[in-house]
């Protein structure tokens, strides 16, 4: 080595000058929780019960969900609406009890393409992590999306 | 004359029957893809059939004595084979042609509401349509629509679902000594009723279930109670005073959701039931269980279904690892 090199003086500053450079730059990292990526188009999370546009229940519990689920992670029971629940649920039958198993669920979309009833879409989030196995089984309190207006809905966010 | 064989040969496939047989029967005796299917023909019921025109079949050459061939399509369930006659099924397009018009009328006035009805996955319409049907109608009319009906405790009539087959008139005319029901109206308005809504109560009224094709006449002690894909059928059968008692017990876990007759692969009964072994003996105990039903691989009934509990060794053997999922319970135990 010559006296320059054994300085190291230049390369410290050369180090420095790329360390400084990326000070400018765009920085990749999202600060979660506080903000959150976008999820892509396609991505497939939590599942959501849908509603129709009188705000009625669409799922009639005809099980194709569940037979064409993989992972067998679906279970329900069916009910008969009576003449007050027409508001509530869109066919003469409804599901009573809908159970997804979200550590079975492999998030693969079939009940979604099964489903008759365009009443199933894996719209959602990710599945939180959660302290208990019984826990991730998710009823219709969780699965079942909100009494909406649609009169109200902003029609570019609907997609 | 007596022991005297007639020829017939159906797509191709020789065969030999007894004069006075059917056409459709003498299919069934050969078997396979070639039998026609029919939605109102049943060989338990007598004068049964030539009504829904599925079973519509070509026949290509008459007899041997007169070869010339029949000039329209016919009923197979009712035309009675010829010596040296030849049939076409599956090999003539027409047939299929017809048979898929035949499809679109029968869907005409059908609701289509399989996603609610009882009869899905074991119903013949549904069946058939996916076989010969289109998926689109054109009919652009209203269909016409009736309120479901309690027939008595334990059946339910839905007439929108009817594709007046007339089994169950037959069934309760030919079982049973009172007939209370039969078909009024005529052509479009033709409907399954009761004699002025009265209530069918007889030992065996509860077969016209069973022999219903489609999802108009259902259990109601099964109404809306599982998806008969996620039922188990297993063959029981029980000493009955009044029928054979040899049935079907559709269990979902260990109860059983439903009793119905045996049915073979044409879904015809084996032997009628008794009421009192359909709806009223629901229990494990009340029945000698023999073995799984044997059903077809193509049906959705066989779905997620696995003949033999075989757990992986590490389930079976692995002291160790029982162990630690009690451990791993008990935990998840003092958690809650």
């Amino acid at each position: 080595m010559n006296f320059w090199e054994r300085m190291y003086l230049p390369a410290i500053a050369k180090g420095l000058g790329i360390t400084i450079r990326h000070f400018f730059k765009k920085i990749p990292t999202v600060k979660y929780p506080e903000v959150q990526r976008s999820y892509s188009k396609n991505f497939r999370g939590l599942h959501s019960l849908k509603r129709d546009e009188e705000g009625r229940e669409r799922c009639t519990a005809c099980g194709l969900c569940a037979l064409s689920c993989p992972a067998e992670a679906i279970t329900m029971i069916a009910a008969e609406r009576t003449k007050e629940e027409e508001h509530l649920y869109r066919e003469e039958k409804y599901a009573a009890v809908y159970e997804i198993n979200m550590l079975r669920c492999i998030f693969c979309g079939l009940c979604e393409e099964a489903c008759p009833k365009e009443a199933i879409y894996l719209d959602g989030p990710h599945v939180t992590a959660e302290y208990l196995r019984k826990d991730f089984i998710y009823g219709k309190d969780k699965l079942v999306e909100p009494v909406f207006d649609i009169t109200k809905l902003n029609p570019e966010k609907t997609n | 004359m007596a022991d005297e064989k007639f020829k017939v040969t159906i797509d191709g496939i020789p065969v030999e029957v007894a004069p006075g047989t059917t056409i459709l029967n003498a299919a069934r005796q050969v078997g396979g893809d070639i039998v026609p299917p029919a939605m109102c023909y049943y060989s338990k019921l007598e004068g049964s059939g030539g009504k829904c025109r599925t079973c519509l079949v070509k026949v290509s050459k008459g007899s041997e004595k007169d070869p010339r061939p029949m000039p329209k399509l016919v009923a197979s369930c009712r035309t009675t084979v010829m010596d040296g006659m030849e049939v076409q099924n599956i090999t003539s397009p027409d047939v299929l042609e017809a048979r898929k018009g035949v499809v679109e009328m029968l869907l005409i006035n059908h609701p289509l509401d399989c996603p609610v009805c009882d009869q899905a996955g074991e119903c013949k319409l549904q069946d058939l349509s996916y076989e010969h049907g289109v998926s689109q109608t054109r009919y652009e009319f209203k269909r016409r629509t009736f309120e479901p009906i309690d027939i008595g405790d334990n059946i339910k009539l839905h007439m929108n679902r009817c594709i007046l087959c007339y089994r169950c008139v037959y069934v309760a005319d030919q079982l049973t000594s009172k007939r209370e029901h039969g078909i009024i109206n005529r052509g479009d308005h033709a409907e399954i009723s009761t004699f002025i809504e009265n209530a069918l109560d007889n030992d065996f009224i509860g077969n016209v279930i069973d022999v219903c094709p489609v999802g108009a006449l259902t259990d109601r002690t099964f109404r809306f109670k599982s998806r008969v894909w996620f039922t188990k059928p297993v063959n029981a059968h029980r000493n009955c005073p009044t029928c054979s008692g040899k049935v079907t017990l559709w269990y979902k876990g260990e109860e059983v959701l439903r009793v119905t007759a045996r049915k073979d692969e044409y879904n015809e009964v084996e032997a009628f039931i008794c009421d009192t072994c359909r709806f009223e003996t629901k229990k494990t105990a009340d029945w000698v269980l023999e073995e799984p039903t044997s059903i077809s691989k193509q049906s959705v009934i066989d779905a997620n279904h696995y003949d033999v509990f075989n757990p992986p060794p590490v389930i079976k053997k692995n002291l160790q690892l029982q162990e630690a999922n009690e451990e791993q319970l008990e935990r998840t135990e003092r958690l809650k």
